[in-house]
């Protein structure tokens, strides 16, 4: 009744892929947070005029496909000669995707904190530095991280486009399984399958934050 | 560090050809949001109809399209189809992947927009009279499109970035396909894809500034 060609190996083979996709998300999204964190900070504390520059780069990042930036990336690193294998260059131009989103949810946080608390901050005697850490890191994370986890997750799905260079993540592994076994539905749902038990929960829990911390 | 002699000579020859392929581009992203946008307000209904079988319908729908990659869509729809003989042109493929993207997407920010609408209002619409088909279109519609606004523009700017994914599954006529074909032919790759990510920012820009004057237009009241 229900006859497939495909092995435990195969299987492997996509644990293998999303393994991949895990690995470049983890990567990308760190990097990018960092630079994002201190990307919106900057924003923040220079001003709309002194960042303008900085604003329109990262407007760039999205403002033009992704798979386009991918492909520009690995051209210019054959072009300055830097020699980055695909998982680099992947990992880069994600992380740098990653950032100009992550400014823009850091940046909203930091400006959902009322100047009024952060003056009464620094009139106790606080550094600026310490208002930062003390006052402003645990206010804004409150509002921010629903959205981060968005973008987590958002990264997390645009790291399929990675293929292009050839990097084999779960996508790309599940189009080789189709190549080789001609089944493409079953081996595509059990790929979505995938991407979703990944991504449902951790949207759920960022609905569940989002709607926790809303109202106070 | 920079040996290589960049000829942009050659990628600005190929502009008109990759001008057409925009205009392909935004032809894909338009219609995409058109269906798109019909198919989130029967996803909509679905939702409000309090049938069982049509809400499920309809929350799987968002669930698959918000928490699987595009690429994985239109894969699906390209290569997935073919187990029961529906063979789709890359063209096709692509439409009906981001369509069935956009609708998950936008079903999604129409509930939020609904959210925002008081219930007394269509208690109101009913106490004065009003089918309930009326108070849903005279009273709650309007007011949600005007909310749903935005985030349909931002859907739409989504949408002409999710076209250039077809090049995946073989389109050679959108501005992603133009650009791949001309790279392939000539390997200047750097030149031609700086000019096709401009010829995108340019389009990006001018759906988002276009829907702003529109929506102050539209929304002046």
């Amino acid at each position: 009744m229900f006859n497939t060609a495909l092995t435990l190996s195969d299987l492997g083979f996509l644990a293998q892929g999303a393994l991949m996709t895990l690995a470049v998300t983890a990567v990308s999204v760190a990097a990018g947070t960092v630079l994002g964190v201190i990307f919106g900070v900057v924003r923040n504390q220079v001003g709309p005029y002194w960042s303008a520059p900085l604003t329109f780069l990262l407007d760039v990042f999205r403002s033009v496909p992704l798979l386009i930036q991918l492909v520009l990336g690995n051209a210019f690193q054959s072009i300055a000669k830097l020699g980055w294998p695909p998982f680099t260059t992947s990992c880069v131009v994600l992380s740098l995707y990653t950032a100009a989103y992550c400014t823009e949810i850091v940046r909203g946080g930091i400006a959902s904190v009322p100047p009024t608390t952060r003056r009464s901050a620094r009139s106790l005697g606080m550094t600026w530095w310490q208002d930062m850490r003390y006052i402003v890191a645990p206010l804004a994370t409150r509002v921010s991280l629903p959205s981060w986890i968005g973008l987590t997750l958002g990264v997390m799905k645009d790291s399929a486009l990675v293929l292009w260079l050839g990097l084999i993540e779960l996508l790309r592994a599940s189009q080789v399984l189709v190549t080789r076994l001609q089944e493409p539905l079953l081996i595509l749902m059990i790929c979505g399958a995938i991407y979703f038990l990944i991504s449902f929960p951790i949207a759920r829990l960022g609905g569940y934050l989002e709607k926790r911390w809303s109202n106070d | 560090m920079f040996s290589y002699t960049f000829h942009w000579n050659q990628a600005l020859k190929a502009l008109p050809q990759m001008l057409d392929g925009a205009l392909i581009t935004l032809q894909v992203a338009l219609l995409s949001m058109v269906i798109g946008l019909a198919l989130a307000l029967a996803l909509t209904a679905c939702r409000l109809s309090g049938n069982r079988v049509l809400g499920g319908i309809a929350a799987t729908w968002v669930e698959i399209a918000r928490n699987t990659p595009a690429l994985f869509q239109i894969y699906m729809a390209h290569f997935g189809l073919g187990n029961f003989g529906i063979h789709l042109s890359p063209y096709t493929a692509l439409l009906v992947g981001i369509a069935f993207n956009n609708a998950g997407y936008l079903a999604e920010n129409f509930r939020g927009a609904l959210k925002a609408i008081p219930d007394t209002q269509t208690r109101a619409g009913r106490s004065l009279g009003m089918t309930p088909v009326q108070a849903f279109r005279y009273i709650v519609l309007p007011q949600m499109l005007r909310v749903a606004f935005l985030p349909a523009t931002n859907q739409m700017v989504w949408a002409i970035l999710m076209t250039s994914l077809g090049v995946t599954v073989g389109m050679n006529s959108d501005l992603a396909g133009v650009t791949q074909e001309l790279n392939a032919r000539s390997f200047r790759t750097f030149e031609f894809f700086a000019l096709a990510a401009v010829i995108y920012y340019v389009i990006a820009k001018a759906v988002t500034l276009a829907a702003r004057a529109l929506a102050s237009r539209l929304f002046r009241y």
